[in-house]
């Protein structure tokens, strides 16, 4: 299969966000503003691609039973290393996405793909297919988060553009369930026209 | 395809797997620890340069601890021109952590917020420019009431965000209260 | 007296769903019976206060003495995987029904994420449940996750209800499936902040 097109089934056939509803937690907890969607995704495909890399590459050699705490504790093992990157070199980034940082080991897209595609496919396709999910939930995160700054604190990547504030009700729990519905739908309406 | 699924090849795998895991943690977490101390030390550095008038010395090297709250002394020339005082309260949202500035004479020369989780566009506004902490710039805790207006007081809450604003002047209090002290122990020496 | 300031805040003030975004995968999921939703509720509830109670233990009696706090994730996601498993083959024995009847749910609570959330909260997190800043000794944990755990059940359950009316009712084509359910759980979002400020 053409890489590209790994990259670009993971970007829009297989979105994680807007097709596979998988990864629900760090995207509605994470897109206060664009930039904070964007570092989460681009921590998780860090994570993706590594242990998929990983997991493709021991798969043969790991028992069917203990398959799957097998993969827990290499892709724990990716985050903590992400962890510890962050903490030390973007110390503010870290600070706002907390929680959320340990919490892609549970990511159910990092196991699904894991469990799904690595432990079936060679090293360099694996890489491949955790870039394109990766991607497609980066670009989906960073799309939901400049939805919610633009309308909820009236900036753009930081940079603000109104006085005061936005509709504070989308930077708030509610209006990250809220706009993500209406994303998904737009996304379908605009998927099923190319089809 | 896979290992076939004996006890003893399910054991070993495991412990494999989590062995090296651990080994490479551990030295990544070697790697990181002197980075991750640095950030640590600027954020402190940078709140304690926002709230204490300039000074020559590294106020972060003599820091002392009363009653629970970290003091940083800041000098000119040996000479002490101010203290920036660590503290902790509970907001509304969870802990806000902050640095309020004294003067020698115990007038407020500035206040940082270090961390807080309160409300987005609301108590969130207590890290800007506002009258909450514009107000107390200057004054002195022990002639002045420094409380919001709502509580008899005389500095202006912010708008919808009382307990927020309560909290930081709490938070202004509690570190008077650690400056007192401090007099306090250093009278015997400087008689 | 501060057990009920816990439970409330953990319920209603901060629901682990509808405020920290932890869980939503089975919510989305789960949650088209009300049947459904109170017996994985039960699952998860229960795995939430046994895996809080160890991973607690973990952290201060092994973890901090050896200085390996960086292992946390890792020992942490194991003990919950470990948990579930055990709880997998002790159901099965017992009550084999409720282990038909909860099916793949089981083991996909491993991947829930306020199970792996509660237990770094507790170890990671001052709270400042009346007073000042502090951090939680063990029986508060416990208490905390209990109460997180049945604030899921209460978001999930009321859902469950809201979604059986909502497959009677006429949802506009684009909107079935997920986007309608999402725009539900905005509008129970906005709902339970009216909650805060109590605690």
């Amino acid at each position: 299969m053409g890489k590209l097109k790994l990259i670009a089934e993971g970007i829009i056939k297989n979105n994680p966000t807007f097709v596979l509803i998988l990864g629900m937690c760090p995207t509605l907890g994470t897109t206060t503003s664009a930039i904070n969607g964007m570092g989460m995704g681009l921590a998780t495909l860090f994570v993706l691609v590594l242990s998929n890399i990983t997991i493709s590459a021991i798969a043969k050699l790991i028992p069917e039973q203990v398959r799957i705490p097998s993969y827990i504790v290499v892709i724990a093992a990716f985050v903590t290393i992400v962890q510890l990157l962050l903490q030390a070199f973007l110390p503010s980034l870290y600070e706002t996405l907390g929680l959320f940082i340990p919490l892609i080991v549970v990511n159910c897209i990092v196991l699904g793909r894991a469990e799904a595609y690595a432990n079936k496919n060679s090293v360099i396709d694996s890489a491949f297919d955790g870039l394109g999910v990766g991607l497609g939930f980066t670009i989906a995160l960073t799309i939901l988060g400049f939805v919610r700054e633009l309308l909820g604190s009236g900036s753009i990547f930081g940079w603000k553009f109104i006085d005061g504030d936005g509709i504070l009700a989308f930077v708030l729990a509610p209006g990250a369930f809220i706009v993500l519905a209406y994303l998904i739908v737009l996304f379908r309406k605009v998927t099923a026209k190319k089809a | 395809m896979a290992k076939e699924s004996s006890f003893k090849n399910m054991v070993i795998t495991l412990s494999v797997i989590c062995l090296v895991c651990s080994a490479l943690l551990g030295v990544v977490y070697s790697v990181t620890k002197a980075p991750i101390e640095a950030a640590e030390l600027a954020k402190i550095n940078n709140a304690i340069k926002a709230v204490v008038p300039e000074c020559d010395n590294n106020p972060s090297e003599e820091m002392i601890e009363v009653e629970g709250s970290v003091v940083y002394p800041a000098k000119v020339n040996g000479n002490i021109v101010g203290y920036a005082i660590k503290v902790k309260v509970s907001g509304f949202g969870g802990p806000i952590q902050m640095m309020v500035g004294f003067k020698a004479d115990g007038t407020i020369y500035n206040t940082s917020v270090i961390s807080h989780s309160e409300t987005p566009g609301l108590g969130a506004k207590i890290t800007g420019e506002i009258p909450t902490r514009t107000q107390i710039v200057g004054k002195n805790p022990a002639s002045s009431n420094l409380t919001v207006t709502k509580d008899g007081g005389e500095i202006d809450a912010i708008t919808a965000s009382t307990i927020t604003s309560r909290a930081f002047l709490k938070g202004v209090d509690a570190a008077y209260k650690v400056f007192v002290e401090l007099q306090k122990q250093q009278q015997p020496w400087e008689n | 007296m501060e057990y009920i300031i816990i439970i409330i805040s953990a319920v209603f003030v901060n629901n682990i769903l509808l405020s920290q975004f932890l869980g939503v995968c089975p919510f989305l999921g789960v949650s088209k019976k009300v049947n459904t939703a109170l017996g994985m509720s039960a699952a998860v509830t229960f795995v939430m206060a046994l895996s809080t109670l160890v991973t607690y233990l973990l952290q201060y009696y092994v973890l901090v003495p050896l200085g390996i706090g960086f292992l946390q994730t890792v020992s942490f996601i194991l003990v919950i995987a470990g948990l579930v498993q055990m709880v997998e083959i002790i159901l099965k024995k017992i009550s084999p029904a409720l282990y038909q009847a909860l099916g793949i749910f089981l083991p996909l609570i491993t991947t829930n994420c306020c199970v792996l959330g509660v237990a770094l909260l507790v170890v990671n997190n001052e709270f400042t449940f009346g007073g000042d800043p502090h951090m939680l000794n063990l029986g508060q944990s416990v208490v905390y996750a209990v109460a997180s755990a049945l604030g899921f059940g209460l978001a999930i359950t009321l859902f469950a209800g809201i979604r059986e009316q909502l497959d009677l009712n006429n949802v506009p084509k684009a909107f079935r499936g997920v986007p309608i359910a999402l725009i539900v759980a905005g509008i129970m979002a906005m709902a339970f902040m009216g909650f805060s400020g109590i605690v």
